[in-house]
């Protein structure tokens, strides 16, 4: 099984260069500025999409990513929306690999199969799911892995030597380190500490390995490529939208242009 | 799936923390290293005789166990049919069940050399309960807590910090209880080298729901031998108020393999069951998700987006349910009816007045159950209701809803 996501993976391996990893939650502030936001992203300088699927309780999320998971409820996203702003991208873009991020629960009430299905249809690559660790795998890893979809796994500070290889098992696609303990976009990661773990993960795995959780910077986009095979950076994104809202929340001229600018200027962190 | 033998159902879970389909262990990867240590360390303590020994001495000595079961004489004769005892869990120091729970797993976390606590807590009973036995062996406390549910219940909070915990309101979402359990798995994502998360419910990744349900059943446990040594037999019915389940759970779990022995489980129907979100009903007026850790029962809408859960009790109006009950309602052992807001305040006002008990609107609801199906029962059968905490807490809210101002 080849996808979009190791195709881009082979093409950034010849080029010589790590890849930009963004996250934007699905829907947020609404649904038409969020397909212009994700729309801009790949010419911005994202290799690889990461739509968040909005959750009312994200347990590993920050209050950046929280807060623009309700931003996105309140505008009325559903999974069935999130798939559809899926399917709008896929229009223009067929090559730009899209990873649908999130929580068990709402992938669960919608249904594995027909949520599989559907996610294929709509032009997915990849999933990542946080509260689905290897120990249930048979939940939606499996089932993901026999519909084509590349299922990647979060591995953290905490998966050591003798853990490593069953977070391994089943994972393909990429690797997504978390760089700190804790949630998203709160603390900035130890770049030496990435460094090291990095390549104690390389022992175990020839998948790429992303590196993300706390990525604000070009500076600190830099240093990370340096060592791991791409940067994911979600939090910052998530905040530059809300810092171009209105006093009412609404999205402004100004929305998808300040998500698209901060994408460059990491871009070029990550490219030099 | 399902591994237990059908002639008991007191062995669950299976080893993958599953009651039937029901529990699991849905973590982020950074927690479940540290839940499959823990799991560990639950084990060989269960299996060390001092570690329960340990625990019944702060039983007997710090919570004033075995609590009494007591014969509710004029409950009785109002209604007319079955006799009513009450388990009286109000009686344990800090007013409630949620101590019994709370000593198990600082005892443990004390084994594990874990010196900083965090908890979840909603009412502020198991917050209280918390703070206090940290307090008790010196471990540093921090309870999370919804800003609105700070509010709501001022003296709890007053009580934590007096007991030297410190409280860090739940400002995200909904703001109540289940944004306090998102707070707590933030903090223990954070900081888990040095951090107990101590549960206050049978819910969460396993092994919660057994570990919490195994220091509960205490409560089942002393009923069995009180009602034995008092009527000389077991007792007919069993009832218990319901929000994430522990009283009830600690109370049902020794009887499930007495076939004869009735058991209901009673949650809360807020303003009524017909309602969106507008009561906290997770089997009745539910249906199976994962959130917190497991599969069970939750409110949600279509999309699996969380409800708040709403009840006149903030120790019941959380959306969600312990994996064990969801079980027992699939497979018939308990049956879960629901009560009102307004069936659990009148079931309040007439314990007061006939028993000289102020019960905690929690077991107020198991009260109102009792009130709808003692009266048809014959006047041997024997209903135990487990009187889970005291009122004192809810006096505020009861005289708000009565319009008395105190």
């Amino acid at each position: 099984m080849s996808t979009r996501i190791d195709q881009k993976f082979a093409d950034l391996k010849k080029e010589g260069r790590a890849a930009l990893v963004t996250f934007i939650t699905a829907g947020d502030p609404d649904f038409d500025t969020s397909l212009k936001i994700i729309e801009g992203l790949p010419k911005a300088g994202a290799d690889v999409i990461e739509f968040g699927m909005p959750f009312t309780d994200p347990m590993a999320d920050g209050p950046a990513i929280q807060a623009g998971g309700l931003r996105a409820l309140s505008a009325g996203a559903t999974m069935k929306k999130t798939l559809k702003l899926l399917k709008a991208f896929r229009v223009k873009d067929k090559t730009t690999p899209v990873v649908l991020m999130g929580y068990y629960n709402p992938i669960y009430v919608y249904g594995v199969e027909a949520f599989l299905k559907d996610a294929k249809a709509a032009g997915a690559d990849g999933l990542i799911v946080v509260d689905l660790p290897p120990e249930e795998d048979d939940e939606l890893c499996l089932p993901a892995m026999a519909a084509g979809i590349n299922f990647i796994r979060l591995t953290t500070p905490t998966t050591d030597d003798a853990r490593a290889p069953a977070v391994f098992k089943h994972t393909s696609g990429f690797v997504y380190y978390v760089s700190v303990l804790g949630i998203t976009g709160t603390k900035a990661p130890d770049l030496k500490s990435v460094k090291a773990n990095v390549k104690r993960l390389k022992k175990h795995t020839t998948l790429p390995i992303c590196v993300g959780f706390g990525v604000k910077t070009a500076e600190q986009a830099r240093t990370i490529a340096e060592t791991a095979d791409g940067v994911v950076v979600g939090s910052a994104l998530v905040s530059a939208v809300e810092k171009s809202l209105d006093k009412k929340g609404k999205a402004t001229a100004k929305t998808a242009k300040a998500v698209h600018a901060l994408v460059s200027e990491i871009a070029q962190g990550v490219r030099s | 799936m399902n591994t237990l033998p059908p002639n008991s159902f007191r062995t669950g879970p299976d080893e993958r923390g599953l009651f039937g389909i029901y529990g699991g262990r849905f973590v982020a990867e950074t927690l479940m290293p540290l839940i499959l240590q823990l799991e560990q360390a639950y084990k060989d303590a269960k299996a060390d005789p001092s570690f329960q020994k340990e625990l019944d001495g702060f039983l007997k000595h710090f919570v004033g166990r075995p609590s009494p079961l007591y014969f509710a004489e004029r409950l009785t004769e109002k209604l007319g049919g079955a006799k009513i005892y009450f388990k009286r869990e109000d009686l344990n120091h800090t007013g409630a069940h949620k101590i019994n729970n709370v000593l198990g797993q600082i005892l443990l976390a004390r084994r594990m050399g874990k010196k900083r606590i965090i908890a979840e807590t909603g009412a502020g009973q198991h917050g209280v309960a918390t703070a206090t036995a940290c307090a008790r062996f010196g471990l540093k406390c921090i309870v999370y807590m919804g800003e609105v549910d700070i509010e709501r219940q001022k003296p709890n909070v007053f009580r934590m910090k007096l007991l030297g915990a410190e409280v860090v309101p739940a400002k995200s979402g909904s703001r109540t209880l289940k944004d306090a359990l998102n707070e707590a798995l933030r903090d223990w994502v954070a900081n888990v080298e040095d951090t107990f998360y101590c549960i206050g419910t049978v819910a969460g990744p396993a092994p919660y729901p057994e570990m919490v349900r195994d220091f509960q059943c205490v409560i089942g446990n002393e009923t069995r031998r009180q009602m034995l040594e008092q009527e000389g037999r077991l007792p007919d019915s069993l009832v218990a108020a319901i929000g994430g389940g522990s009283n009830a759970m600690g109370l049902f779990h020794p009887f499930l393999d007495d076939k004869d022995v009735a058991i209901y489980g009673v949650e809360a129907a807020g303003l009524g069951l017909n309602t969106r979100d507008k009561h906290a009903a997770s089997i009745t007026g539910g249906k199976p998700g994962v959130l917190h850790g497991n599969r069970t029962y939750l409110l949600m809408d279509d999309d699996g987006q969380i409800l708040e859960g709403h009840s006149i009790s903030a120790g019941l109006d959380y959306p969600g349910i312990g994996p064990e009950h969801a079980w027992l309602n699939d497979i018939g052992r308990v049956k879960y009816v629901a009560a009102t807001d307004k069936e659990a305040l009148k079931a309040f006002q007439l314990c007061s007045e006939l028993e000289g008990i102020i019960p905690a609107l929690e077991p107020s609801h198991a009260i109102a159950h009792a009130m709808k199906i003692a009266p048809k029962l014959p006047k041997d059968h024997l209903m135990v209701i487990n009187m889970s905490g005291r009122g004192d807490k809810d006096i505020f809210t009861v005289a708000d809803i009565l319009g008395v101002k105190l």
